[in-house]
């Protein structure tokens, strides 16, 4: 190929890709836009205020569902983050028989429509909710809103299901080309199992595990169709909460709330991938 | 404790917690559903329940989930098009043309809004395709005279904010596997004559079919399931399977049914891939 047209395909392709972008953003930004806009109907001029974000800011139920929201995506990102860890340590040390069908459980949850895992899971917490031993058990040791099978206990448990095999893909692959013989060197010196893990094994894949621990946190923190099946009555997750006023009636309240939502989680995702590629270089 | 059975205590206690989390959130519950879906009444009214299939047989003997199944599909199958066809030319334009840092930094541009909230993203379309949104702004600023446009509550408003939502996942999976294709293969190619569309079809487009089959079922798979983008995009007349399943576990309350239709919907899927599954084959085959 001659080189004027393989300079014609390249800024081609840089074209082609500047539109695919444009029709990317152009809604987010167009969304973002209408927070700043006075006009509670949407309407054209745009007319800067910050009207709508001083309104967010005394909207108790918004703020409520998103204080929900950012603790439950942190117990989740812990517990997923944790228990993850651990079974990628497992499957990158240890060659056992079942190992592979443990990997290929994996799969039905990412693959099976939310809608369907968010529904199944609803049916199983009704009935383990109604089983007398666990219900005495549960109000034993908590309030009796914890212990129902549409509540932010049971939210919970779907999120770090649905976070857990992002997270072992993740470590996994961190530990792929992780170098066993450092692991055996410290051993062979002396080193206690857990020293081992503390001092040798945990700094190597530590970039890994905040890799997952921010896919574990975005998981959570955006789940709307597990939450939506799974909330009780009342204010929830963010999402939910969303959701809900989208259906009432559209207000540029939502139109702040959604574009600081949006400013989080796209950070979290620059953060995860700057962790991504330090993982990569070394 | 003999060095195996250390072994197999540390493999119980470090994958143990995981996939006991696993059983009891995503195993049990679809077993449960199973079970559900075979039962006549819904475990919400306190009567005993009895064994029938006459749930599954609802789906076939009712005429009204023809139409609803019809438009699932369909509306998959539109989603998963357009996802191709503009999906593939950027992941080609960014694996084979783009180089360095900029491709690094498109690449990141393309998946993040990826993971930003799905809802959010849906609704931010009402923004533009409602009467007097940015497109129809835009319309009549250009051409004052035009009639007012009103694509939003339509079926094509719904295609579109799902291929604005699962775009990202077959460049993705489309770029992974251009970017594996050796350079030199397609310039062995072309030494030996191949034109530039032959080194397409016979080389570049069978090696990158792994990457466009994964990237076809990560889309086809959930727009059959959804049901929050046909509600805030679609309006009312837009009805599809997933949202009349979410009717039965949210407004009438029948559960068993809903559990079928659930299930259902995960077996037309299969079949779907099924009979998918040959045509795949021979095309990979022929490369």
């Amino acid at each position: 190929m001659s080189r004027a047209r393989e300079g014609l395909a390249n800024g081609a392709a840089k074209v082609y890709l500047a539109i695919v972008l444009l029709f990317l953003y152009v809604p987010i930004f167009t969304m973002a836009a209408m927070a700043f806009n006075a006009s509670p109907l949407y309407e054209l001029p745009f007319k800067f205020d910050l009207i709508w974000f001083k309104s967010l800011a005394s909207n108790e139920r918004l703020l409520r569902a998103g204080t929900n929201s950012l603790i439950i995506a942190i117990i989740n990102t812990v517990i997923a983050t944790v228990l993850g860890t651990a079974a990628s340590l497992a499957f990158s040390r240890y060659r056992f028989r079942g190992r592979t069908l443990m990997q290929l459980l994996l799969l039905p949850p990412i693959t099976i429509p939310w809608l369907v895992i968010g529904t199944a899971m609803l049916v199983f917490f009704f009935w383990v909710s109604n089983v007398p031993i666990i219900a005495e058990t549960c109000r034993a040791l908590l309030p009796a809103a914890y212990c129902a099978p549409r509540s932010i206990i049971t939210i919970l448990l779907g999120h770090v299901a649905l976070s857990l095999p992002y997270v072992i893909i993740v470590v996994s692959a961190r530990l792929a080309d992780f170098p066993r013989s450092v692991e055996e060197a410290a051993a062979t010196l002396g080193a206690t199992p857990w020293q081992t893990f503390r001092r040798v094994s945990l700094p190597i894949i530590a970039p890994g595990m905040v890799a997952a621990a921010l896919f574990a946190f975005a998981t959570s923190f955006d789940q709307f169709v597990i939450s939506y099946f799974l909330a009780p009555p009342g204010v929830t997750t963010l999402p939910v909460e969303i959701y809900t006023a989208i259906r009432k009636a559209f207000t540029p309240e939502i139109n702040a709330i959604s574009t600081i939502i949006i400013v989080i989680s796209m950070s979290i995702m620059l953060i995860t991938a700057r962790f991504y590629k330090f993982g990569g270089e070394r | 404790m003999s060095p195996r059975q250390r072994q197999i205590g540390a493999i119980f206690g470090l994958t143990g917690p995981a996939y006991l989390w696993l059983a009891v959130t995503i195993f049990l519950p679809l077993s449960a559903m199973l079970y559900c879906s075979v039962l006549d009444t819904s475990p919400l009214v306190p009567q005993p329940a009895h064994f029938t299939l006459a749930n599954y047989a609802a789906y076939f003997q009712k005429s009204f989930y023809w139409p609803l199944t019809k438009w699932s599909l369909q509306l998959g199958l539109w989603t998963t098009l357009f996802c191709f066809l503009i999906g593939y030319p950027a992941a080609y334009a960014l694996a084979k043309k783009i180089k360095g840092r900029w491709r690094e930094a498109l690449f990141l541009l393309i998946v993040l809004p990826f993971w930003s909230n799905a809802l959010v993203r849906i609704f931010s379309w009402t923004m533009v395709l409602r009467p007097n949104g940015l497109i129809d702004s835009a319309l009549h600023w250009i051409f004052p005279q035009a009639p007012h446009l009103d694509i939003l509550f339509s079926y094509p408003a719904v295609v579109i904010g799902l291929v604005h939502s699962y775009l990202p996942y077959m460049i993705l999976t489309c770029y992974i596997s251009l970017q594996a294709i050796d350079d030199s293969l397609m310039e062995a190619a072309r030494s030996l004559g191949a034109a530039g569309w032959t080194v397409f079809r016979r080389v570049i487009l069978p090696l990158s079919l792994p990457g466009v089959v994964s990237g076809s079922v990560l889309i086809f798979v959930p727009v059959i399931g959804s049901f929050m983008e046909p509600r805030i995009l679609g309006g009312p007349r837009a009805v599809t399977l997933g949202m009349n399943i979410e009717e039965q576990f949210t407004v009438t309350s029948n559960w068993p049914l809903g559990a079928a239709l659930s299930f259902t919907m995960l077996g037309i899927v299969l079949v779907f891939f099924l009979a998918l599954y040959p045509v795949l084959k021979k095309r990979g085959a022929w490369a």
